[in-house]
């Protein structure tokens, strides 16, 4: 069973063994899957070699669907139920939605996050996010003729708490274990600086169908080090279209959903064919009639200045917030398919006073890193290791007295990261204490992303200011924040994981499973077991690759004791609630050898030599 | 090392405010290569949360350790005197007359030349102030006096992001009048 061979820690496993790991670019126009394959990273194709799927789905009637080039063809014929972009709504209500009239599709608000109603049911964005990255996620199965070991899902660096959420939870839904979730920038520069050798201080700008990221990042030796970040994560080449097809309607209103659709359809044929002639013409098949209209890349440039400005703006104060000067950047990494735009990079390197780099595919470049540090997270890279740190784009605080914010993690700080802060009672008697969550940069609660509010109750009563409430943030390695609380004196404790006023509840997405979402699954108990077998497996090589290095910090019967643990794990089958439980009991009894180990390794990271030859 | 270490315990430094930067960016890269969590994807969720604990700690540590004025801070608590900002806000009166002249001068300021020259004097006097935190903390071993200067320069800073704001303002203001053009 290949369970029982262990690789030597440092060694890489046989590559019968190889765990397959994928990186995947969940974008707003399309999206990528791609694999370390023989040692380099490559996109997968499809079975007729096409690597990018556009985002897109549609649902058909009688509940089957079209995914990809296929829906995207039909978006003018068949608007409502096409729905495309879906990423621009992730972790938003409708009234977040700009320009929400102008889009062809039927919003319901529905707490937390919006949803799209289509011919085939109410459709939450995470689950048609789900569609695609399912289709992507058959196509690696496909590709490798065997089961997944996990993914690391990309999003973009400005995404708040509640759009990585959402991210994640669509991810789970398409049966991925998501090894990580990394920021679309620092990706681009894993395979950028990895293909060049790139070190010091390099900036990426990426530009694509709905979200603009800009990246500080310092390289050196295999360690990606991102300095500032920020953006934007509702401007995109969909807003160029946007700003083209209002030029093009001059004031005219478009009532069909078909007319909306067809119009952005055709500003974006002349947006891309403006990014190679001086002049295109915007031809659309509406309802009244056939729209055409000239246009020059001078027209166009006109129309685009506002957003780019938007974006340098952005530029500015990252480079403020990172204290550097634009010289001071070595280069600057053009990413996305907007950056494919002339006037978009020469108003880059005009800011940056040098040529900005585009010897990359800006399309495949972020699916590319993301394969890169999938790989490495499965532990198929041994050599050539590399560390990524990554920050939070957007502070992290608490409402306070009169609306105020007040900040308890910094933007740009590195996570993963946890700090505490305390507060006190205003008034006599007080047993309670709301406890309300945002992110955002403006000093007023309203003006920022509201995350969670939760209630610590049964403070003891006490003269106000007397009691004291220490409220704890946590943001994890994916960027993904909890908070608990807890009142010091008395030890009474609240706590809140930041997901369910926004995100899909955990019963939503079991109902979503049982809708026959996961059909190619089979039946949910059998997909139930074969996770807990997987997990079961996984947990079990770890400890023994865990036994095998670091063994001799255990007691003999202690780890005896473990290595039976082991035996009986991988032993049994048949009833998932009882392997879960096995696993997390596991977990537990190896939580101190776990510690004892990390002790060893800091040891070594400090003094430079392996302990173990001391 | 233990998660329970102090900060210069952890990064393996000499207890004191002169501290060569590089070799802490050094020691907490060293570190993090070691403790982050994406070094045990593959193991259990035990080493995942002891890896995030450490992971936390290091990071926590290194931004007190790499910046001069929280490094001093820490320092001052360390040794039995805390700054206690907060509670504690009495001034010299000279400091506190600069304070208001310069203040005076950000409500006059009209350009981005005019800040930055006002930015320039603030830059100097926090470097004095930090030369004469790491003489009271290295040399004069007297953490009380630290401590002043610890609550002087918080003034300084914040004095220094409030013309990093007026700067921003200033920019994107000329950009929305460069975009109406």
């Amino acid at each position: 069973m290949a369970l029982l061979q262990i690789s030597e820690p440092g060694a890489s496993p046989d590559p019968h063994q190889r765990r397959i790991a994928v990186g995947i670019d969940l974008g707003t126009t399309h999206s990528l899957v791609a694999s370390v394959r023989h040692g380099v990273a490559e996109c997968l194709p499809d079975e007729r070699g096409r690597v990018i799927l556009p985002s897109a789905v549609r649902y058909l009637p009688e509940g089957r669907r079209q995914i990809g080039a296929d829906a995207l063809a039909a978006q003018a014929e068949d608007p409502e139920n096409t729905l495309v972009s879906v990423k621009r709504f992730m972790g938003r209500a409708v009234a977040d939605i700009a320009n929400r009239e102008q889009l062809p599709y039927r919003f319901e608000d529905r707490p937390g996050m919006l949803a799209i109603a289509t011919r085939d049911g109410v459709k939450s964005p995470v689950e048609v996010s789900a569609e695609i990255l399912a289709t992507l996620r058959f196509r690696a199965e496909d590709t490798f003729s065997d089961d997944l070991f996990g993914a690391v899902i990309t999003v973009p660096a400005y995404f708040d708490d509640a759009q990585r959420q959402a991210t994640k939870d669509a991810a789970e839904l398409a049966g991925l274990k998501v090894l990580r979730l990394i920021n679309e920038p620092t990706a681009a520069a894993i395979a950028y600086g990895l293909d060049n050798a790139a070190e010091g201080l390099y900036a990426v700008y990426d530009l694509g169908g709905g979200t603009f990221d800009i990246s500080l990042l310092r390289l050196a030796r295999g360690v990606f080090e991102v300095v500032a970040t920020g953006g934007d994560a509702a401007l995109g080449g969909d807003d160029f279209d946007r700003a083209l097809a209002d030029w093009a309607l001059a004031g005219r209103v478009l009532a069909s959903a078909h007319d909306k659709r067809a119009v952005l359809v055709a500003a974006r044929a002349a947006k891309e064919a403006l990014s190679g002639a001086d002049a295109a013409e915007l031809v659309a098949a509406l309802d009244a009639g056939e729209l055409r209209v000239a246009v020059t890349r001078a027209q166009f440039e006109a129309l685009a200045h506002p957003l780019i400005a938007r974006t340098l703006s952005a530029v500015k104060r990252v480079l403020r917030d990172a204290k550097v000067k634009p010289a001071d950047v070595q280069g600057a990494v053009m990413v996305g398919g907007s950056t494919r735009m002339p006037i978009v990079r020469a108003a880059v390197s005009e800011l940056f006073g040098r040529e900005v780099l585009t010897n990359l595919n800006p399309d495949e470049v972020v699916a590319l890193g993301a394969a890169i540090q999938a790989n490495q997270l499965a532990g198929n890279a041994a050599d050539g290791e590399i560390l990524l740190l990554d920050v939070i784009p957007l502070s992290l605080g608490l409402e306070t007295m009169g609306g105020l914010v007040e900040r308890v993690i910094e933007r740009n700080s590195t996570i993963p990261v946890a700090k505490a802060q305390d507060f006190t009672t205003f008034k006599d008697g007080q047993t309670a204490m709301a406890i309300h969550v945002v992110q955002g940069e403006r000093e007023l609660v309203s003006e920022c992303r509201s995350l969670a509010r939760f209630e610590l109750r049964g403070i003891p009563p006490k003269a106000a200011g007397a009691a004291r409430i220490r409220v704890s943030f946590q943001v994890d390695a994916d960027g993904l924040l909890s908070v608990s609380a807890e009142e010091l004196t008395s030890g009474v404790q609240a706590a809140i994981t930041v997901k369910p006023s926004y995100g899909l509840g955990d019963d939503e997405i079991a109902r979503m499973l049982k809708d026959g979402f996961a059909s190619a699954e089979g039946d949910m108990a059998a997909r139930k077991l074969r996770e807990a077998r997987v997990e079961a497996e996984r947990m079990v090589l770890a400890t023994r690759s865990a036994l095998a290095a670091d063994g001799d910090l255990l007691p003999d019967a202690e780890r005896a004791a473990l290595e039976a643990r082991l035996v009986a794990l991988a032993a049994m089958d048949g009833d998932a609630d009882a392997i879960d439980a096995a696993v997390k009991a596991l977990a537990e009894a190896t939580e101190g050898f776990a510690a004892e180990r990390m002790n060893r390794s800091i040891a070594r990271a400090l003094t430079g030599r392996d302990v173990s030859q001391l | 090392m233990r998660l329970t270490d102090n900060d210069f315990q952890l990064f393996g430094l000499a207890e004191m405010q002169a501290q060569d930067r590089a070799a802490i960016d050094a020691r907490w890269k060293a570190l993090q290569a070691e403790v982050h969590p994406d070094r045990f994807a593959v193991e259990g969720a035990a080493a995942q949360r002891v890896a995030m604990q450490w992971a936390m700690r290091v990071n926590e540590a290194y931004q007190r350790l790499k910046d001069p004025l929280k490094r001093a801070a820490y320092l001052c608590e360390l040794r039995g005197a805390p700054v206690e900002a907060e509670n504690n806000t009495q001034m010299p009166a000279a400091f506190l007359m600069q304070q208001m002249e310069w203040r005076e001068a950000l409500d006059d300021a009209r350009s981005p030349a005019a800040l930055e020259a006002l930015d320039h004097d603030a830059a100097a006097a926090e470097d004095a102030a930090l030369a004469r935190a790491r003489q009271l903390l290295d040399d004069n071993n007297d953490a009380p006096a630290a401590a002043a200067q610890v609550r002087a320069l918080m003034f300084i800073q914040r004095f220094r992001a409030d013309i990093d704001r007026r700067l921003a303002k200033l920019e994107d203001f000329a950009e929305q009048t460069a975009r109406t053009k």
